[in-house]
């Protein structure tokens, strides 16, 4: 495996993944394991990531942290390995090892909590991170603010088990004994020890303020470098509009951006405005969130880290359909990006064939509400329907894009997100079949 | 068992119910006015449309006049009731409600030429928003205050107004409330807003 | 009409008044818990379809709006009605009429949120009730986007309603300063009357800046105003100022009548006399004010300038401190005394434990980079059920126990009474612990489903089945009440050798309170009379 005639004939898209332990003295000590993946590199393998782990021996995925262990390999991303169109479905096991040292302020112990998750994911070889954890940060503003939630963590579990301890010792050691009437010594108050006890707390609320302060600052005040992608993100009920401005794309509910990695770090800057109500853009393991609101415009970033597809929520009621405006932030490699961004910017295709759809599409009242480039269609109450295959998602992530459901929406729409603002527009089958299928043809 | 343990001063006096009462109200009525100030505040030169204060709005002279007057002659009132010169009281009482009157009037005619010569309504823009309901707000005050002065006057005529100084005093506070809030809103909206 | 109902419907004596406050408001609350259920019943699982999107979207509205003003208020309302005269030495309030007249605004307001279910047809034929969250954010509730009338039956049922909290807070404020019986200094007066003044201080000064964005609203709604019109410049962010501005504080006025009854409640059960009185006192009043500097931590996330963002940060972890000091207070009462765990003193211990970590949930909460991320999540719905049930409701709830035997001159049971405590227990830490974690996983409030696969699923599960638990406590209550009242032990003038003034006189108290107004010399009168070789006036 290790001589270069091997190495050679592995193809250089096959990602591969190195799990060893820092003790195994079949290695020895990593060394072995260490030479190999520069091997690998040096062949041109795209792919080649690992996890050394601290004190762990020779057969990781029965070592005492194997729950890591193994999360670190099913949590292996994937992506960019082949390209793969079809949609595949994977079923990760999560453990949550032990929570208790993040969330020691909670009295529950998460040792209890064994979370299954299935993870469906969709569209190319990309891994969904479907499950947004604050507490995993993949890009600088999460990651600050998981770094200042520790501190104030450990602050609130110390008070909270010295406060509780006090109190649970106090009911214990000083019940009262049944048949003792007599009063016991009455305290009326001591200066000095509630001199200390507000003394002590605004030296703490001083500490945390400060620690706070750096945090709102550093990411509140960062510039947007020269080479930072700008992005428009504009809110409507219930689904998002998303522009780069620079690039003269407009797409909806799904945002595109290049990953940033040490080598090269892309930053993506975001302007926040809405069409109608208040709206909040929240994509957790990418930044906190910040509020969509009319004649406003608001501004954050995100420079992530890990590629792959983001979920997020609206998270300001806006209404009815509130619960149903989700949002996608698709993380890809430059060159992916590249690409994904050259075929958004191009005039919708269209397929020749299916003059009939285009011709029912402009001339059905589809127009007074989407915009499909390069035609007469020009509306924009509704989302830019130019690439509308090449998204996951319709409906701002209510259902799958698929054929099925392309037609399920064109045909009523209400049944599937009640409330939303596109009414069933009372086609008949043949006005659907030569709409659905005109829509199917603008990837 | 009712306890009584007294080796205390004998004397034991609370402050009257009336007047702590009528100061909790002014309390409440202020913090209102003071959000509605704020709004006008707020909204100073952003209205996307005009007209604009400085184009319509004079400065309201004569009614500022009248209605810091009434707060004069509401005290004189006030001190002839305390006195028992029940015709000093009507007099002033009834002076007070002239005056009031004379103020709401002034209003009427300002808003009427708003309204239909320079066509500024409560939905032309942010200015006349704001304009109409806090000038509008105080203005239902002074309804509210001329209508309780109008039957103190009346009670006056009909010869019940005896020993109720107290009472008539803590009406006055309301009346001083409501021009401590006009000088407010003629600052705000005569004066800087302009 | 039967003469007993006529003598209720036209009473102003407050202590019927207090008891008709604190039943409406348990009828409310389950009501308002009903709609709880409703809603977790259809979040228990992904893809939930037991309720459809708009009649959820109104149950959530509905459920805040009346645990707030219909089940909080009138709950505080109640008890300072009932029990301040009584605990100052007064034959009632100082403006008995205005008292009834708080009672009956309240009730019509709450009568007409209700309505709204069946008064018009609404947009999809499902009534008319609110559906736009209980603090209503602009532009979401103007005309454009809140067509029919939901919207106007929220703003007025809190308009009319405030009137009488307004009222009834201006009452208690006249009593407590005017109608103290002899020798009842200010400082003298029980904690429970002082935390009563404070917050009905800040109900005078809190509840306008509502009243007022209210009546904007309705102008824009109805006059074509353009107060919080973003299509003509006005700001959306403005209701916000003003809605939180009413909004911070009003969660102290909630909260601070807990704070009463467990000030009352601990020390008698722990024989000793409150840990720092004066500190109490002034803790509470510093909370009052500074309260009113803190509300946007609210919207941190609105996109404020750094200063201001940073200046909130300061103002809300300040105004823990005062916050926390009366719970080492509290456990400083109890340290060295003789702790006597009948149902009063467990819901207190409940409460200390669970506004402790309420408390500090908000303190990570007022990390703004922190509230970034945990703002509009099912964290903060864990946080301020966390305080509001965890720490008001348990605490009222001691104090029903506490003060029933003296309002009705019987004993709750204390079976059910610990029946109720541990089946609260059980459920609220089932649903409400559970709930912050899928905060943290990223779940959103105010939605009616969600997606299987985002980690959610297990923990809403969860939570929903602690609401049996929840509903299964109240029902104990229910039930002890209704039985006690008619064959509860009799309780006689004192039943838990207490020291203020209102168990000086019989269980019920005869409609003038006391036949002599009686003459103080301490905080304790009564431990002054049953010590007096020992009285509380040679230490204070």
């Amino acid at each position: 495996m290790a001589g270069p005639g091997p190495i050679g004939r592995i193809r250089d898209d096959l990602p591969i993944y190195a799990s060893s332990g820092s003790e195994d003295s079949v290695g020895p000590q990593l060394g072995g394991v260490r030479v190999l993946l520069e091997q690998y590199r040096a062949a041109g393998i795209h792919s080649v990531s690992h996890d050394f782990h601290p004190d762990g021996r020779h057969e990781m995925l029965n070592e005492t942290n194997r729950d890591e262990v193994r999360a670190k390999l099913l949590n292996w991303d994937l992506s960019g390995s082949r390209p793969n169109k079809h949609h595949r479905t994977a079923l990760f096991t999560y453990v949550r090892r032990s929570v208790k040292r993040k969330l020691s302020g909670m009295k529950f112990s998460l040792r209890a909590f064994n979370l299954c998750l299935s993870l469906v994911t969709l569209g190319a070889a990309q891994s969904v991170h479907s499950v947004g954890n604050i507490f995993k940060p993949q890009a600088t503003p999460a990651e600050s603010v998981y770094h200042l939630s520790m501190l104030v963590m450990m602050v609130c579990a110390a008070i909270f088990l010295t406060v509780a301890g006090l109190l649970t010792f106090t009911i214990i050691r000083f019940r009262g004994k049944a048949g003792d009437d007599r009063e016991p010594a009455q305290v009326y108050g001591s200066d000095r020890i509630e001199i200390a006890w507000t003394v002590i707390p605004i030296l703490i609320v001083l500490v945390l303020t400060m620690a706070t302060a750096r945090v709102v600052i550093a990411i509140q005040n960062k510039q947007a470098p020269k080479d930072a992608l700008q992005v428009t993100v504009i809110g409507h009920q219930w689904w998002w509009e998303i522009r780069y401005p620079d690039l003269g794309i407009v797409t909806a509910n799904e945002l595109h951006v290049p990953v940033s990695t040490l080598a090269k770090p892309a930053v993506t800057f975001l302007k926040l405005q809405s069409a109608d109500v208040a709206h909040s853009f929240w994509v957790p393991q990418l930044s906190g969130k910040t509020d969509l609101i009319p004649n406003r415009t608001n501004t954050m970033w995100i420079d992530p880290r890990q590629e792959g597809t983001f979920l997020g929520n609206c998270a300001e009621y806006c209404g009815m359909q509130h619960a149903n405006m989700l949002l996608r932030v698709i993380v890809q490699s430059p060159a992916e990006f590249g690409k994904w961004a050259a075929s958004q910017e191009r005039n919708a295709l269209g397929d020749s064939h299916i003059d009939a759809g285009r011709v029912a599409f402009l001339s059905l009242s589809c127009v007074n509400c989407h915009r499909v480039s390069g035609t007469p269609a020009v509306g924009t109450f509704g989302p830019d329907l130019s690439h509308v295959m090449s998204r996951d998602t319709l409906g701002a992530g209510v259902i799958r894009n698929t054929p099925e459901n392309l037609r399920a929406w064109v045909k009523d729409p209400q049944v599937i997100k009640p409330g939303n603002l596109m009414p069933n527009m009372q086609l008949n089958s043949v006005e659907l079949d030569e709409v659905v299928a005109y829509l199917s043809s603008l990837k | 068992m009712t306890p009584s343990i007294s080796m205390e001063p004998a004397e034991w006096t609370l402050p009257d119910r009336g007047r702590v009462g009528v100061a909790c109200l002014i309390a409440t009525e202020f913090a209102l006015f003071t959000i509605f100030v704020v709004a006008y505040v707020f909204y100073i030169g952003k209205s996307l449309t005009g007209p604009t204060p400085s184009q319509v709005l004079e400065l309201p002279v004569w009614s500022t006049i009248c209605l810091l007057s009434s707060s004069i002659t509401v005290g004189l009132a006030t001190r002839a009731l305390k006195a028992n010169r029940m015709q000093g009281f009507k007099l002033w009482t009834g002076v007070t409600i002239l005056l009031g009157l004379e103020f709401l009037r002034q209003t009427a005619l300002e808003w009427r030429h708003l309204i239909s010569d320079c066509h500024l309504t409560i939905t032309t823009n942010l200015f006349g928003t704001t304009f109409y309901s806090l000038v509008g707000l105080h203005g239902s005050h002074v309804v509210l205050g001329l209508t309780l002065l109008s039957l103190t006057w009346g009670l006056g005529l009909g010869g019940k107004m005896h020993g109720q100084a107290r009472r008539f005093e803590l009406l006055s506070w309301y009346w001083h409330f409501v021009d401590v809030v006009w000088v407010a809103v003629f600052t705000v909206v005569y004066v800087i807003g302009r | 009409m039967p003469s007993k109902l006529h003598e209720w419907i036209v009473t102003v004596d407050h202590k019927r008044l207090g008891i008709m406050y604190i039943a409406t408001s348990l009828f409310f609350f389950a009501l308002a818990g009903v709609l709880a259920a409703l809603m977790r019943a259809q979040l228990a699982f992904p893809n939930g379809t037991l309720v459809p999107p708009a009649v959820f979207n109104r149950l959530l509205t509905v459920h805040g709006t009346t645990m707030v003003f219909l089940v909080g208020m009138p709950f505080f309302a109640g008890l300072a009605n009932y029990l301040v005269p009584l605990m100052i030495g007064a034959r009632d309030m100082a403006f008995p009429r205005l008292n009834a007249f708080g009672y009956w605004m309240f009730l019509f307001g709450g009568l007409l949120l209700y309505f709204s279910y069946i008064g018009a047809e609404g947009l999809a034929g499902h009534g008319t009730a609110p559906d736009v969250g209980w603090f209503a954010y602009a532009p979401l509730t103007e005309r454009a986007f809140s067509r029919g009338t939901s919207t106007d039956y929220w703003i007025l049922s809190i308009i009319i309603s405030g009137i009488g909290t307004t009222a009834s807070a201006i009452n208690v404020i006249v009593t407590v300063i005017s109608m103290r019986c002899k020798g009842m200094k200010l400082a003298r007066m029980p904690l429970f009357v002082w935390l009563m003044l404070v917050v009905s201080a800040m109900v005078v000064m809190a509840l306008p800046p509502l009243s007022a964005a209210q009546i904007m609203l309705l102008l824009d709604r109805y006059l074509g105003a353009h107060f919080f019109d973003t299509q003509a410049g006005g700001s959306a962010v403005l209701w916000q100022h003003f809605f939180w501005l009413f909004g911070h504080p009003e969660v102290y006025i909630l909260v601070i009548p807990g704070f009463a009854c467990v000030s009352e409640i601990i020390p008698v059960f722990s024989r000793k006399p409150i840990f720092g009185r004066a500190a109490m006192i002034g803790a509470t009043v510093a909370i009052g004010m500074v309260s009113v500097s803190v509300w946007a931590h609210h919207m941190f996330a609105v996109g404020m300038a750094p200063s201001s963002n940073i200046f909130f940060v300061g103002s809300t972890m300040l105004v823990g401190i005062p916050t926390g000091i009366k719970i080492f207070n509290w456990l400083a009462t109890m340290y060295g005394g003789k702790l006597r765990f009948d149902t009063p003193m467990l819901f207190c211990v409940g409460f200390l434990f669970q506004f402790l970590i309420a408390g500090l949930t908000g303190i990570m909460l007022a990390a703004a980079p922190l509230n970034w991320q945990l703002t509009d999540s099912y964290f903060v719905v864990a946080h301020f059920h966390y305080t509001l049930i965890g720490g008001m409701l348990f605490a009222l709830f001691g104090g029903l126990y506490y003060w029933f035997p003296k309002a009705t001159g019987k004993m709750l049971s204390e079976t059910l009474g610990k029946c109720h405590f541990w089946l609260l227990v059980i459920g609220f830490h089932m649903t409400f612990d559970t709930l912050h974690f899928a905060g943290i996983l990223g779940m959103p409030r105010r939605i009616y489903t969600y997606a299987a696969g985002r980690g959610w699923e297990g923990l809403n599960l969860v939570a929903s089945i602690g609401v049996i638990f929840q509903a299964a406590g109240v029902a104990c209550l229910i039930w002890n009440i209704i039985r006690s009242v008619r064959k509860g032990a009799p309780a006689g003038n004192d039943p838990w050798d207490a020291w203020t003034l209102e168990w000086a006189t019989a269980s019920p108290p005869p409609e003038y309170n006391f036949a002599v107004e009686p003459e103080v010399r301490s905080s304790r009168p009564l431990w002054d009379l049953k010590h007096p070789e020992d009285p509380d006036w040679k230490y204070e």
